[in-house]
């Protein structure tokens, strides 16, 4: 079968030697990690040992000098580990943390930050919410004062991934008294004195260390500001439509995963007399999320299309990430269904995939605000 | 009251309404244990997600009566009517704990009724009034590895030996599993008979050959224990049988009218509960320099949980208000299940969604309503095998 456009037989072929890695390398030990509510800081360095941190980035950094579709290959085959919070902590790490490193940060920047996150050897997050200011952006409090040499940071940031693990956050603050969209500024964080975490626990992604980060008198020196002083928004935007690809790309993955997973368990369990694949409610509701599965695969791969190809599809890129988030969330319930009473035990994947997709209609941005960003480009 | 020109003109939102099935005895029994759960059992809550509720819950509802509200006095119950027990159902929700709602609707409302229902003196005088004092445990045993939904699929057998029967089989999603003292076994005595094959045991869980397996973990209902069982050449007396022998699937079917009737009860409490605690949060959380409940999207999407919510309100109620007149409304509790159990998962959903990245968080407790609630649309029958029935009783 040929591949799907945008997609040409050399990303299928580096998503078959990623799916075997994924499959035998990371899937056994998932329900591990999901227990211990961690996985292992060496998944970051196996995973550069395959070159899998770093398949968008110039071979210069020590990336394999591809592109945003070499990228989203591993974004979809991620999901095959079934561990939305192994996936998560990754991913922050390749898709939200480093990229604003590559496209805004200096040469120097570059090679302190990004080189050794491509290996492996540092770990990155992205520090953007705050207690007070959640899809609100604009209402970050945060506060970087300017000192001699740098800047000293106050405030806490929430649910942030890596938020334990992480050497450097890239961390959104105040710039300015007045604030808004044009007072905020970006600074490269390293952990260290000030800087403290505290792990939260959530209705899933258990294998992501979630955390609370506050920064207390933490000084930053002036060649950690990143990107433009008070252009802090345009690097968040900037950001936010390769997130929000990723996230319809990981959707994508785990739909049909989970969709293999539960057609099989159907044909296999026998009830009145016959497999539930025989029973016509059944068959029809796996036709419907075939059908839902196909839809978000199409809407995706157009808006990874126009993105790869340079254009800003703002618009494709929001409707990407509703329509999968929830869809995707919408096919786990109904996956979690078919498998009664066993979709409600542990024992079985399908109750975590659901807990894990609960947070695509909130995280990269909830329903709510893609709605915000549509009817804006709708004009209305 | 009649009303008033005035009272016409503005209408008074804040005003309670009983509903008709309530009398003032209803309303001031729900004070009560509205007050005792919030006193006694919610400042546990978090504690017993991890460990599972104590035993101790079910002699301290005992001692205060709460474990027999409609129960026969002749046993040490209430001699109340139905509606005391949805009242039980609705204010137990208070506990925070769905699992421990859960674990006392077993006892209550599963378990118990079959024994008082079909029982014999001397098995009423052992288990269920011990039981209405909270000294014994119950559960109830009906699934299997492989026959869920199927009911008529249990291979559990029980074969006559002289005057005992001797029981093989294994149950599976039992809760109470670990801590009962009896279980109320559905098993098969005659393979060849179809429906009228069935029948139900006593089985006393010290009894040697039953195994307590595996505890079940679960996505929600943590602080209830769920067990997996084994019934290895158990061996009871005649005696134990519950009602009649080859009656057993029509004596559980009846039994799963009750369970069903007073699970949509405890949705409809759980949702409101649910929805009051994510109201506040919305006059509370502002964004864009606004309370959030002031969105208008924020506020129709709470128009409609209210809405929902009261529909499956009313279900309940006049569902109940048949059942305690003596009707056996199969097609409206089924069809009140069905709505009850979907709207508390989708009232759960979208209090989740109001609270944002809160929602996704411990710490809120939204997301542990979210995980109880959703083994309603799974448990004492799906959603499935809810429209199967109401489908079926119109000749289809």
């Amino acid at each position: 079968m040929e591949p799907a456009p945008p997609f040409t037989d050399e990303h299928e072929e580096l998503r078959r030697s990623a799916r075997g890695f994924i499959e035998r390398e990371l899937t056994p030990h998932a329900q591990r990690w999901e227990d211990e509510r961690w996985f292992p800081d060496e998944l970051f360095t196996r995973l550069a040992a395959q070159g899998l941190l770093g398949l968008k980035y110039p071979q210069e950094y020590g990336g394999q000098g591809g592109d945003y579709l070499h990228e989203a290959v591993l974004c979809e085959e991620m999901a095959r580990i079934g561990s939305g919070g192994t996936a998560a902590g990754l991913g922050a790490h390749i898709n939200i943390a480093t990229p604003p490193i590559w496209k805004f940060g200096t040469e120097e920047q570059k090679q302190r930050y990004l080189v050794p996150a491509i290996r492996g050897e540092r770990i990155g997050a992205l520090g953007i919410t705050e207690p007070g200011a959640g899809s609100d952006v604009a209402a970050i409090a945060t506060r970087a004062e300017r000192v001699d040499g740098g800047w000293v940071l106050r405030g806490e940031k929430t649910y942030i991934t890596n938020g334990v693990r992480a050497h450097f956050i890239v961390t959104a603050a105040r710039t300015t008294p007045e604030g808004g969209h044009s007072g905020i500024s970006f600074f490269i964080v390293d952990r260290g004195e000030g800087v403290s975490s505290a792990k939260l626990e959530k209705l899933g992604w258990h294998a992501s260390d979630t955390a609370t980060i506050a920064l207390q008198d933490v000084f930053v020196a002036e060649e950690n500001l990143l990107g433009e002083l008070n252009g802090g928004f345009k690097l968040i935007m900037a950001n936010f439509q390769w997130e929000r690809l990723a996230m319809a790309l990981g959707a994508v993955g785990a739909m049909q995963l989970a969709w293999e997973r539960t057609a099989e368990f159907a044909r296999q369990r026998q009830t009145f007399g016959r497999p539930l694949s025989g029973h016509q409610v059944i068959r029809h509701r796996l036709a419907d999320l075939a059908t839902s599965l196909y839809t978000c695969r199409c809407v995706t791969y157009d808006a990874l299309r126009r993105f790869a190809a340079g254009e800003d599809p703002l618009k494709e890129v929001t409707m990407a990430k509703l329509l999968t988030q929830r869809a995707c969330f919408e096919l786990m319930d109904a996956c979690l269904q078919i498998h009664g009473g066993a979709g409600y035990m542990r024992e079985y994947w399908i109750e975590r995939a659901a807990r894990d997709a609960r947070l695509g209609p909130i995280g990269g941005g909830s329903d709510e605000i893609m709605r915000e960003i549509l009817g804006r480009t709708l004009a209305l | 009251m009649a009303a008033t020109a005035e009272s016409v003109v503005k209408p008074d939102f804040k005003s309670q309404r009983k509903h008709f099935i309530f009398t003032d005895e209803h309303e001031a029994l729900r004070e009560s244990i509205r007050s005792f759960a919030i006193k006694e059992l919610a400042p546990h809550a978090e504690e017993w997600e991890e460990t599972t509720f104590p035993d101790s819950v079910f002699r301290r509802m005992g001692e205060l009566g709460f474990l027999g509200l409609d129960k026969p006095e002749a046993y040490g119950g209430q001699g109340g009517d139905y509606y005391t027990s949805l009242v039980l159902a609705e204010e137990i929700t208070n506990a925070n704990s769905g699992g421990l709602a859960m674990g006392l609707a077993v006892q209550t409302d599963m378990a118990m009724p079959p024994i008082l229902a079909f029982g014999t003196e001397e098995q009423k005088r052992e288990w269920a009034e011990p039981a209405i004092k909270g000294q014994k445990i119950l559960c109830l045993g009906i699934t299997e590895p492989d026959a869920g939904s199927d009911v008529s699929g249990i291979k559990t057998r029980a074969v006559r030996d002289g005057e005992d029967y001797v029981i093989n089989g294994s149950k599976t999603y039992i809760t109470n599993g670990h801590r009962a003292d009896v279980i109320v076994l559905v098993t098969k005595t005659d393979p060849d008979a179809g429906y009228d094959g069935f029948t139900l045991f006593l089985v006393p869980m010290d009894a040697p050959g039953v195994i307590r397996e595996k505890r079940l973990e679960k996505l929600g209902m943590h602080a209830s224990d769920t067990a997996l069982l084994a019934f290895q050449d158990v061996r009871v007396p005649a005696s134990a049988v519950l009602g009649q022998v080859g009656k057993g699937f029509y004596h559980i079917m009846w039994e799963l009218q009750g369970e069903r009737l007073i699970g949509a009860a405890g949705c409809v409490a759980g949702a409101q509960k649910c929805f009051e605690k994510t109201l506040q949060y919305a006059h509370e959380r502002k964004a864009f320099g606004r309370e959030i409940g002031k969105f208008q999207v924020i506020r129709h999407k709470f128009a409609e949980m209210a809405t929902k919510i009261e529909s499956a309100r009313q279900m309940v109620y006049v569902t109940a208000w048949r059942f305690n007149n003596g009707e056996y409304p199969v097609r409206e509790i089924s069809m009140a299940k069905l709505h009850a159990a979907r709207v508390a998962c989708e009232v759960a959903d979208e209090c989740i969604q109001i609270h944002g990245g809160a929602g996704y968080m411990r710490e809120y407790g939204v997301e542990r309503v979210w995980r109880d609630m959703r083994l309603n649309r799974i448990g004492a029958g799906t959603d499935e095998i809810m429209l199967d029935v109401i489908g079926r009783s119109y000749g289809l």
